[in-house]
């Protein structure tokens, strides 16, 4: 209970850190707020005008309070180029990128767990071979390109399914929006499957190699048995760290396949706005993100406890 | 053991902790050490990055066409005598910019490689050899930076200095630098706890010999390993940033922007859209296998269990 306190604590510092190095990066280098806004040929009197109206001419620990208040309290600025309400532009996006993201996540468990187990099991049959070689090489293939590879075969020459886009009426046509978010899934499920399914299969290699396993198989148990009863928990506990934090990846890679196929979620958002300069926009949008990424790490690192009592055992020794 | 230090941290995520996994169970191989063969993943990776290489510099001094050569006419041709790869929406030739998109993507590598390398080591030295809550500020600093992730990074700092070449290798350079660092430091206080340098200290060896005869050596083959990792991230990254278009700007050659320029036309030329994605994966592909050689080649554990 102290460790899990212990770790919420510490999580809580790095979403502190990580909001004081996004607003730093934006605020200390050179160029400011006002002059991304009103661009080349602005009288000093307009930009004075804008730094007073932003609160730029205030020093940059007042701002950072300032914002981080405002944050807290859920008020994630005013985007310069819309005028529209941060908070709100990102809810808008949500339905896109959230349901993109879960069900590459989703698929990419249920295609790597399997396969990895399995290319441990028969590590030196073809099948074993096989899958290692696969995701030696899918591990170097950029997401972005199995998008592209994607569309050009099942999109453009097979037009089975739309090359991009989402429906104007959202989810109001449920099988229209089902159908333009199945080529991203899919890509993006592959990117993640070739890495865990490395992972997978590293973990029940682990626990193959263990006396436990060798006790159980002498004991009569047959090699699936024996790793079903005794192995799989064993092998959860680092396949959940590398799950956490393939969710977290999960939404990056829906940040950069987004812009692929063209689907006005999360990722576009940040793109055009890292292109127009939204300060607000990026500053929000990047903290987000990245407090996903912290959040799942002490997640995953709550879990492990959980799975595993040797790590509750040791802290209780400590 | 040992291995338990660098793998099952999160940290060295991605290529590093598959190969981990025959190393903790004790080894099969024992000190097979020697001039056995080498690993078929360091010669294949070493022949992949080695084309990239004579690719990239052959294309410093010559090119089939000039680079903004829109030719006689034939848009969007296909591959021929005359132009191997086929032409862009422009007429130029695909293959003179793919030459030249090697050459950048060296560049990359080897710059965030030198970033990372410099500024992970010295982090990561001064964290394990110093004292207690040096150690402790500059870990959770690291920590931090290796959870922000790189596509993150690269678009903070994009969004302020704006899209260029360097504006790319700063970023995957500071983001490659955490995992450097985390790698120097649990090596370096690991080799620092071991009895043969308290040995050493004992025979009147100062520090920087200490470093020099004992750190280096132990040290060096994990970090070679974690830097060809490395570079195959980074060569990837850069391909993600130019195919959003925050990359190196258009004079410059880049497979991410000649994939994202051919998508578009890709049904009338799918080359374009598959050459510049098949040149990414060879470059990755050859220093992530490197790596990998590298590891196997240097650490006995790995022998024969693969």
């Amino acid at each position: 209970m102290r460790a899990a306190l212990l770790r919420i604590g510490a999580l809580l510092i790095s979403l502190v850190l990580a909001s004081v190095v996004v607003f730093v990066v934006l605020r200390l280098l050179p160029g400011d707020a006002a002059g991304a806004t009103l661009g080349v040929g602005t009288t000093t009197d307009q930009l004075d005008q804008l730094r007073s109206e932003l609160g730029t001419d205030q020093p940059v620990v007042t701002q950072y309070v300032q914002w981080l208040g405002q944050v807290v309290r859920g008020d994630l600025g005013t985007s310069f180029v819309s005028r529209l309400a941060v908070a709100d532009l990102i809810t808008q996006k949500l339905p896109i990128t959230v349901p993109l993201s879960l069900s590459a996540f989703v698929l990419a468990v249920l295609v790597s767990v399997p396969l990895g187990v399995i290319a441990a099991v028969h590590r030196r049959g073809p099948v074993g071979v096989a899958v290692s070689a696969v995701s030696q090489l899918g591990v170097a293939v950029p997401v972005f390109w199995v998008g592209v590879l994607l569309v050009l075969v099942l999109a453009l020459q097979a037009r089975w399914l739309p090359a991009g886009g989402f429906p104007r009426t959202g989810w109001d046509d449920p099988a229209a929006a089902v159908r333009s978010l199945v080529l991203p899934v899919v890509t993006v499920a592959i990117a993640m499957s070739a890495v865990m399914v490395r992972y997978v299969r590293s973990a029940t290699l682990d626990v193959l190699d263990q006396d436990y396993l060798r006790t159980a198989r002498s004991l009569g148990y047959g090699r699936w048995h024996a790793l079903a009863r005794h192995g799989l928990r064993n092998a959860a506990v680092p396949v959940v760290s590398i799950l956490g934090i393939e969710l977290a990846t999960s939404l990056l890679g829906a940040v950069v396949i987004e812009n692929v196929f063209a689907l006005p979620g999360l990722g576009t958002l940040l793109l055009d706005s890292v292109t127009s300069r939204d300060l607000p926009v990026v500053q929000a949008l990047v903290l987000g993100l990245t407090a996903v990424v912290l959040i799942m790490n002490a997640l995953v690192d709550l879990g492990q406890r959980a799975i595993d009592p040797r790590l509750r055992a040791k802290e209780v020794a400590a | 053991m040992t291995g338990e230090l660098t793998t099952t941290t999160p940290v060295a995520r991605g290529v590093d902790a598959p190969a981990a996994a025959p190393g903790t169970p004790g080894g099969s191989g024992g000190r097979a050490r020697g001039a056995r063969r080498l690993p078929p993943s360091l010669v294949v990776g070493a022949v992949l990055v080695g084309l990239v290489a004579v690719v990239g510099l052959v294309s410093l001094v010559w090119t089939p066409y000039a680079l903004d050569d829109t030719g006689t006419g034939e848009r969007l041709a296909g591959p021929s005598a005359a132009h191997w790869g086929g032409t862009d929406r422009l007429g130029r030739d695909l293959l003179s910019q793919l030459m030249t998109g090697a050459g950048n993507a060296l560049v990359v590598a080897a710059a965030s490689m030198l970033v990372a390398g410099v500024l992970g080591v010295a982090v990561g030295v001064l964290a394990g050899a110093t004292r207690r809550w040096v150690d402790v500020t500059l870990l959770s600093g690291v920590d931090l930076l290796i959870a922000f992730p790189t596509l993150l990074l690269a678009m903070l700092i994009v969004t302020v200095r704006g899209a260029s070449l360097s504006s790319a290798i700063w970023a995957i350079g500071i983001s490659g630098a955490a995992v450097i660092a985390r790698v120097t430091r649990v090596n370096v206080a690991r080799v620092l706890r071991e009895d043969y340098v308290t040995a050493a200290h004992a025979a009147g060896t100062g520090w920087w010999g200490v470093v020099l005869r004992h750190v280096v050596p132990n040290v060096w083959p994990t970090l070679l390993v974690q830097l060809m990792l490395l570079g195959g991230g980074a060569v990837l990254a850069e391909a993600s940033l130019s195919y959003l278009g925050l990359g190196a700007p258009p004079p410059n050659a880049s497979w991410g922007r000649l994939l994202q320029e051919a998508q578009s036309t890709m049904l009338v030329q799918p080359w374009g859209a598959i050459l510049p994605g098949l040149a990414i994966v060879v470059a990755v592909l050859g220093l992530n296998l490197l790596g990998d050689g590298i590891r196997e080649r240097t650490d006995p554990n790995l022998r024969g269990d693969r």
